[in-house]
């Protein structure tokens, strides 16, 4: 047999089955998009926890007292220094059963928020710190006592800080919720695989889903230009 | 008023104060002089505490702020202090840097807040700025904002910490000049200064500090025209 017909049939199948593996891929889009939706679910309850979490770890790290500050390092390096798979496959397997009848969503977001809220700690931590030394000494010369100080001048100020690291921040999580796959938590990356395994179009079915996290990341960033747009001109 | 009894200061092994003992009068003004590193800012900075003294006692009418049981917050509240670099809140406006503090720590009203920082921007000059930010002021203009900031607190003494040193030289004079005006009216007064024209003006008495101690004491005329000891002396043939 000679090459070329092999080559032309190839290219045959080949564009039959992009005809086919697109089809797949608009068939299946309401699909997709369900898991997407989800995994903005996960990502923003996860951020909107994380912050919480980040807001006090990160006065905690700073805090005079000992406890508090233990609390916070030792929460901050666990959840920073082990990979966030295998926090994932511990909370979800290992610790929260323990604790209570966890759902993959439930559990997804557990883990998603303790692990954004290390994250944003340190950025919370490294925005106060930014702030200049002075604006503490003059809001304690006044008689504030540090939390007035902290409220009313410093965090004000470390706030416009740390909106560019946050967003970086909410676009990692919003990306990291694709492992929470492994759990079962049917997200973007899980419908995806899901869908693969029904119709192996892998370039087709992972380039649309990696398309629409792009989409959702895209926006993001976006969104984070024109907050610190907003923010400089004021 | 003020009251300092062998204070001692160390920043790991550097003892920057060692051993400083002084008093300050209701209505004196004191200005302290002498060679950078010599520890005036430090000495001013332990007076309101932002820095915590290692040994030694400071009475504010009488009351030892340098006791652990002390409100050091309430203490500041009557202690005015304004830095070399000015430390305005940058996200506020001139208006809302003064009402601040009157507001959220003594919960005087908003209005009422602002009829005295208003008052107060009158004193010094800038009723036409209240409502801009500091980044839009001069430096001259931003330390009288800073003045009338820690006077809006109704303060007893007011503590400089080289006031005008970070100034251009034409925008000293409008600083001085309200300076002058708050220890005319019978502010007391703890001025760390570069500008000797100021001490032998308005000081009632200067103090000379050099490697931590207080090296001479006396009246304006006394230190500027008749020092006694060797290094005011030298200090002071190079900066007159």
């Amino acid at each position: 047999m000679s090459p070329v017909p092999l080559i032309f049939g190839s290219n045959i199948i080949d564009s039959f089955l992009a005809i086919n593996g697109l089809q797949v891929v608009i068939k299946n889009l309401p699909y997709l998009l369900e898991g997407a939706v989800l995994t903005l679910q996960i990502t923003t309850l996860s951020v909107l926890f994380g912050m919480i979490l980040g807001l006090f770890g990160g006065l905690f790290k700073l805090a005079k007292n000992p406890i508090l500050y233990a609390i916070s390092t030792a929460y901050i390096d666990f959840f920073r220094g082990t990979p966030l798979y295998v926090q994932i496959l511990l909370l979800y397997f290992g610790i929260l059963p323990l604790l209570l009848d966890a759902t993959p969503f439930v559990a997804a977001v557990i883990v998603c928020s303790l692990n954004c809220g290390a994250y944003t700690a340190e950025i919370v931590r490294a925005g106060i710190q930014a702030v200049e030394k002075g604006q503490m000494e003059a809001a304690r010369s006044l008689g504030m006592t540090n939390r007035q100080a902290m409220s009313y001048v410093i965090l004000p100020q470390a706030y416009k800080i740390v909106i560019p690291p946050l967003i970086n921040e909410f676009i990692a999580v919003l990306k990291d919720t694709s492992l929470v796959a492994v759990i079962s938590a049917e997200e973007l990356t899980l419908r995806g695989k899901l869908l693969y395994s029904a119709y192996f179009e892998a370039a087709w079915i992972w380039g649309a889903v990696a398309l629409v996290y792009f989409i959702m990341t895209k926006t993001l960033s976006l969104l984070g230009d024109y907050v610190e747009r907003r923010m400089a001109t004021e | 008023m003020i009251r300092v009894i062998d204070i001692h200061k160390s920043f790991g092994k550097l003892e920057v104060l060692k051993g400083i003992n002084c008093r300050i009068a209701p209505r004196e003004v004191v200005c302290v002089i002498g060679p950078s590193g010599s520890g005036k800012s430090t000495l001013l900075r332990c007076i309101n505490q932002l820095e915590a003294v290692n040994s030694g006692q400071i009475f504010i009418d009488e009351q030892e702020i340098t006791s652990r049981h002390t409100d050091i917050n309430k203490i500041r509240q009557q202690v005015g202090m304004v830095f070399q670099l000015f430390n305005l809140f940058p996200h506020r406006t001139t208006l809302e840097n003064i009402t601040l503090a009157p507001m959220k720590i003594k919960g005087i009203p908003k209005d009422e807040a602002e009829d005295i920082a208003n008052e107060l921007l009158r004193k010094v000059g800038l009723t036409d700025k209240s409502s801009v930010y500091p980044n839009q002021l001069s430096g001259g203009q931003k330390q009288r904002v800073a003045i009338a900031r820690a006077l809006a607190m109704q303060p007893k003494v007011m503590l400089f910490d080289e006031p005008t040193s970070a100034l251009d030289p034409e925008m000293v004079g409008e600083v001085l000049e309200v300076m002058k005006d708050l220890a005319y009216e019978g502010m007391t007064m703890a001025v760390v200064t570069h500008e000797m024209g100021f001490a032998r003006e308005v000081g009632h008495r200067v103090l000379f500090m050099d490697e931590g101690i207080i090296m001479e004491e006396g009246t304006p005329a006394q230190i500027f025209d008749n020092p006694h000891n060797v290094r005011t002396q030298s200090f002071l043939s190079k900066v007159l």
